[in-house]
C-alpha cells in the first residue's frame, strides 16, 4: 500500500492516490501541522485586527451614537417643556384678557346704568316740574274761566232783567249769581 | 474536481471527499509545516473578509451607519449580547476572543460555500484546535478564578449525597467529552453537507436524473447556508456556556 502510494503520487501524501482522497482527508495527519500552523496565524491576525482596531472602534461608534441619541432626547425633552411653558403662558394671557374684558364690560355696564339712572331721574324731575307748571296753568285758566263765566252770567242776567222791563241793581244780581254758581 | 463523476471505466464514480484534500498552491511538493497550501489561501481570504467587514466597513465611524458598518455593528452587538447574557457580565473581557472565534468560523463557513472553494472549518485539524483552545481557556480560567472551588463543578451539591460520586464521574466524563463534541459537531456538519452536495452533483452525470439532482443540490445548498451560520452560532454560544461554568462553577 505504502509503496503503491509513493509510486502513484510521490509528490503529495499517502492520503491521496491518483488525485483523489483515500478515506477521509480530515483524518490525514500528514496535513495537520500545516493546517494548525496556518489556523493559529489566522486566528492571531484576526484577533489582532478585531481587538486593536475593529472592536474599540465599533464600541466608540456605538457609545457615540448612544450619546447623540441621549442628547437629542434631552434636547427634545427641553423643547417639549418649553412648549408646555409657552402654552401655559398663552393660556394665562388668554385668561387674563378674558378677565380684563369682563371687568371692562362690568365697568361699562355700571357706568351706563349710572348715566341712565341719572338721566331718568332728571327726566322725571323735569316731567314733574312741567306737570306742576301745567297744573298751575290749568288752575289759572280755570279760575279765569270762572271769572269770565261770572261776568258773562252777570251781564246776561242784567240784560235779561232789563229786557224783561225790570231795573235791577248790580248788587243783587251779583249776589244771586254767586249763590247760583256755588250751588 | 469531484464533480467529474464520469470515471475512466464510463460508470459513475464519486469522489465526494476530494474537495477536502490539502495541497500546496505552488508546485507539487509535500505538505510541510510552513507550506503555502489551499488552507493558507482560504484562511487568508477569511482574514481579508473579516478585515473588510469589521475594519474597512467601520472606517467611516459614521453615527448613522452605512450598510457595511450596520452589518459590522450587528455582528458586534450579536456576540457582545450573547457573551453578556450567557456567560455573564464578568465574561466581557473574553469578548474579543469569542468574537475572533465567531468571525473566523462564520466567514470560513460561508467562504466554503463558494463552488470549488476549500472549507477550512470542515477539517478536524482546525476545529479540534479551536475546541481545545476553548477547553484550555475554560479550564485555566476556571482554576485561576476559583482555585480548587472549580472542582465544585463536578460535585453536584443539589443531588442526594449517595448519588454525588456517580454524578461526579458522569460530570467529569462529560467535561472531557466537551472538546470532542465541540469540534466534531462543527467539522462534521460542514463535511457532511459538502460531501452530500458532491454526491448529488455526481448523479447529475446521468441525464435522466440530473434535473432532480440539480434541485437536490439547490435544496442542500440552501440548507448549508443555514448550517454555516447555525454552526458558527452554536460553537460560539457553547463557548459562552463553558465560559460561564469557568466563571461561576456552582450549579
Amino acid at each position: 500500500m505504502a509503496t503503491e502510494t509513493t509510486a502513484g503520487t510521490a509528490s503529495t501524501s499517502t492520503c491521496v492516490v491518483d488525485g483523489s482522497a483515500v478515506g477521509m482527508p480530515q483524518l490525514c495527519f500528514d496535513w495537520w501541522p500545516n493546517q494548525i500552523f496556518w489556523l493559529i496565524v489566522t486566528l492571531v491576525v484576526i484577533f489582532f485586527f478585531l481587538s486593536r482596531i475593529a472592536l474599540p472602534r465599533i464600541a466608540a461608534v456605538l457609545a457615540e451614537r448612544q450619546g447623540t441619541i441621549t442628547n437629542d432626547l434631552a434636547a427634545a425633552e427641553d423643547l417639549k417643556a418649553k412648549a408646555v411653558e409657552a402654552e401655559e403662558a398663552y393660556n394665562k394671557a388668554l385668561a387674563d384678557a378674558r378677565a380684563q374684558a369682563q371687568d371692562i364690560i362690568n365697568q361699562t355696564k355700571a357706568e351706563i346704568k349710572a348715566e341712565l339712572d341719572d338721566a331718568t331721574a332728571k327726566a322725571d324731575a323735569e316731567i314733574a316740574a312741567k306737570a306742576a307748571e301745567g297744573e298751575k296753568k290749568i288752575a289759572e285758566i280755570r279760575a279765569n274761566a270762572m271769572e269770565s263765566v261770572k261776568d258773562v252770567a252777570k251781564d246776561t242776567a242784567k240784560e235779561l232783567v232789563s229786557v224783561m222791563g225790570g231795573k235791577a241793581d248790580a248788587k243783587s244780581i251779583t249776589a244771586a249769581i254767586n249763590a247760583r254758581m256755588k250751588g | 474536481m469531484a464533480t467529474e463523476a464520469q470515471g475512466e471505466e464510463g460508470g459513475l464514480v464519486f469522489h465526494p471527499m476530494d474537495q477536502f484534500i490539502v495541497k500546496p498552491l505552488f508546485g507539487d511538493g509535500p505538505v510541510g509545516l510552513f507550506t503555502i497550501t489551499n488552507v493558507t489561501l482560504w484562511m487568508a481570504l477569511t482574514v481579508i473578509a473579516v478585515v473588510l467587514l469589521m475594519v474597512l466597513g467601520t472606517s467611516k465611524r459614521s453615527t448613522i451607519p452605512g450598510r457595511m458598518q450596520s452589518v459590522g455593528e450587528l455582528a458586534y452587538g450579536f456576540i457582545y449580547k450573547m457573551v453578556e447574557d450567557v456567560a455573564g457580565k464578568d465574561a466581557v473581557g473574553f469578548f474579543p476572543y469569542i468574537m475572533t472565534l465567531f468571525m473566523f468560523i462564520v466567514f470560513a463557513n460561508f467562504l466554503g460555500l463558494i463552488p470549488m472553494s476549500f472549507t477550512t472549518t470542515s477539517h478536524f485539524a482546525v476545529t479540534v484546535v479551536l475546541a481545545l483552545l476553548v477547553f484550555l481557556t475554560v479550564t485555566i480560567v476556571g482554576f485561576v478564578k476559583n482555585g480548587a472551588g472549580f472542582l465544585g463543578l463536578f460535585w453536584v451539591s443539589s443531588a442526594p449525597l449517595a448519588l454525588r460520586p456517580i454524578l461526579a464521574v458522569i460530570e467529569i466524563i462529560s467535561y472531557f467529552v466537551r472538546p470532542v463534541s465541540h469540534s466534531i459537531r462543527l467539522a462534521g456538519n460542514l463535511m457532511a453537507g459538502h460531501a452530500v452536495i458532491k454526491v448529488f452533483a455526481g448523479f447529475a452525470a446521468i441525464a435522466v436524473v440530473s434535473p432532480v439532482s440539480v434541485l437536490a443540490i439547490t435544496a442542500m445548498y440552501g440548507l448549508e447556508v443555514l448550517v454555516s451560520f447555525i454552526q458558527a452560532y452554536v460553537f460560539t454560544i457553547l463557548t459562552c456556556v463553558y465560559l460561564k461554568d469557568a466563571l461561576h462553577p456552582s450549579h
